[in-house]
């Protein structure tokens, strides 16, 4: 276990820590980290209040519950509803709002919504009930997606016509595109997905130094992984590089998984456009299933509303997903918005920056506000 | 619901369908390897486990230190483990 230890060791972590404060110097950085099981390491561990103060992390929209919109949420409910149907989702889901209230409040209506830890207990459940219809509400980016298009194989090949799935699968390179484009944002670099990145790999990524000038860190989920990827940022950044690197090669390939790819491929295709919580249509962004899987759709099974509806006004979720503002300083933070009744996806899961903050952020916060305050004090 | 859980393959015990034994945390579960056909997995080899499939081959090392880091998240990995122990076609129990 003497990598843990290592790993584990304050020591390294202050060291890393010395060598982001020189490397930045005098200058402000920011940087996003797309992935939400980063956000979660940042918070829980209060990164953001070991690094100085002048290196900023943003978090980006990398987790697959908060970027799903209230007009899927409306759809998943409908599914849920129509007659004979079992509906089955993943566990996090089911507390995101739609615009009539959440899949746990169509259960307690009767609807019959089973919760699954994965899509091969979905597609049981249809062999199982053969008289029943089963719909399996996917999201996920690629990481979560091959999986869905596995279990499909599965269906087909065992020809099980009782099983449909709603996609609402997304792709990680089109929302960094858009973040790219987005006028009010300023990055200076990107620590970049670590479990997505072992299904896509690295190369998807190159647009990001080659079209934008920015440099992207692939980074793991340690503590010490994210300080690691952070001074890779800045070192590229001191050294005049710009170029994708790996600081998650224990996990991460270049290539990625080329099975996982070629499995995506066959199963699913990219939908024109897709709507975004907070980002709004992307095009190219979501995954439907391919022709040769229609059998399978729930979306061509099923009569669904399909309307788009707004988020709620006080809700700012967008804001945050883009890094504009932090989760703090969204007016129904912690007031209205709570991850017992949240309004805001960023507030359901784990993963999310709101949830996040909520549960371990405002603790290191009000401890650095504390101790900012008691420094100022002493002269 | 990104989580990454590490296990130790026990034996393969579906080829056609993929599946194999781990072990995860001292609890053995079913789970499918098709995503990671190419890598020849033998029993004794560690994945990162993402609802039920595994989706990346990994060493020792790695797995101990994803799994030092899970428990540390707490409540979320508690989650994740229970909802896994729960999970239908993953059921040691059920015979394959």
């Amino acid at each position: 276990m003497k990598f843990v230890d290592e790993y584990r060791d304050p020591t390294a972590a202050q060291a890393l820590v010395a060598q982001i404060t020189a490397l930045a110097g005098d200058d402000h950085f920011k940087f996003m980290e797309v992935c939400g099981g980063h956000t979660h390491t940042i918070y829980r561990h209060g990164i953001e209040h070991v690094l100085p103060a002048n290196v900023e992390l943003v978090h980006g929209p990398g987790c697959p519950v908060c970027v799903i919109p209230m007009g899927r949420v409306d759809d998943a409910v409908s599914l849920a509803h129509q007659p004979d149907v079992i509906f089955t989702s993943f566990g996090d889901m089911m507390r995101v709002p739609g615009s009539r209230g959440n899949l746990l409040k169509a259960k307690a209506e009767g609807a019959d919504i089973r919760f699954v830890y994965s899509p091969l207990d979905a597609l049981k459940i249809a062999m199982d009930n053969p008289e029943r219809e089963v719909v399996f509400f996917a999201v996920g980016f690629e990481t979560t997606a091959p999986s869905t298009a596995l279990t499909l194989l599965q269906a087909k090949t065992k020809g099980v016509s009782n099983f449909t799935v709603f996609s609402n699968h997304v792709t990680i390179v089109p929302p960094l595109r858009a973040i790219l484009e987005s006028p009010d944002l300023r990055l200076n670099g990107f620590l970049g997905p670590g479990h997505v990145s072992t299904v896509v790999g690295q190369r998807p990524y190159r647009f990001v130094p080659s079209k934008y000038g920015l440099p992207l860190v692939t980074a793991g989920f340690e503590p010490l992984d994210i300080l690691h990827a952070i001074s890779m940022l800045l070192t590229q950044i001191r050294e005049g590089r710009c170029e994708v690197e790996n600081q998650y090669s224990r996990v991460v390939r270049e290539e990625g998984n080329p099975r996982a790819l070629a499995i995506l491929a066959e199963v699913f295709e990219l939908r024109p456009h897709f709507e975004w919580r907070g980002l709004g249509f992307i095009s190219q962004s979501g995954l439907k299933l391919r022709p040769a899987f229609a059998a399978f759709d729930a979306e061509l099974r099923y009569q669904t509303p399909g309307v788009r509806v707004a988020d709620p006004k006080a809700c700012q979720c967008g804001e945050v997903l883009k890094g504009v503002i932090k989760p703090w300083e969204c007016k129904v933070f912690g007031t209205a918005c709570t991850p017992e009744t949240p309004v805001g996806t960023c507030m359901v899961s784990s993963e999310g920056a709101c949830a996040a903050y909520y549960n371990f952020g405002r603790m290191h916060r009000q401890a650095a506000v504390t101790l900012g305050r008691r420094s100022q004090l002493t002269p | 619901m990104c989580l990454g859980i590490p296990g130790q393959l026990k034996e393969i015990s579906d080829v056609n369908e993929h599946l194999a034994r781990v072990d995860v945390s001292g609890v053995t579960r079913i789970i499918n390897i098709g995503l990671l056909e190419d890598e020849n997995l033998q029993s004794g080899d560690w994945v990162l486990i993402h609802v039920g499939f595994a989706m990346s081959k990994i060493d020792e090392e790695e797995a101990a230190l994803a799994l030092a880091s899970l428990q540390l998240m707490g409540q979320a990995y508690e989650e994740e483990l229970e909802a896994f122990g729960s999970s239908k076609s993953s059921s040691d129990t059920g015979g394959s």
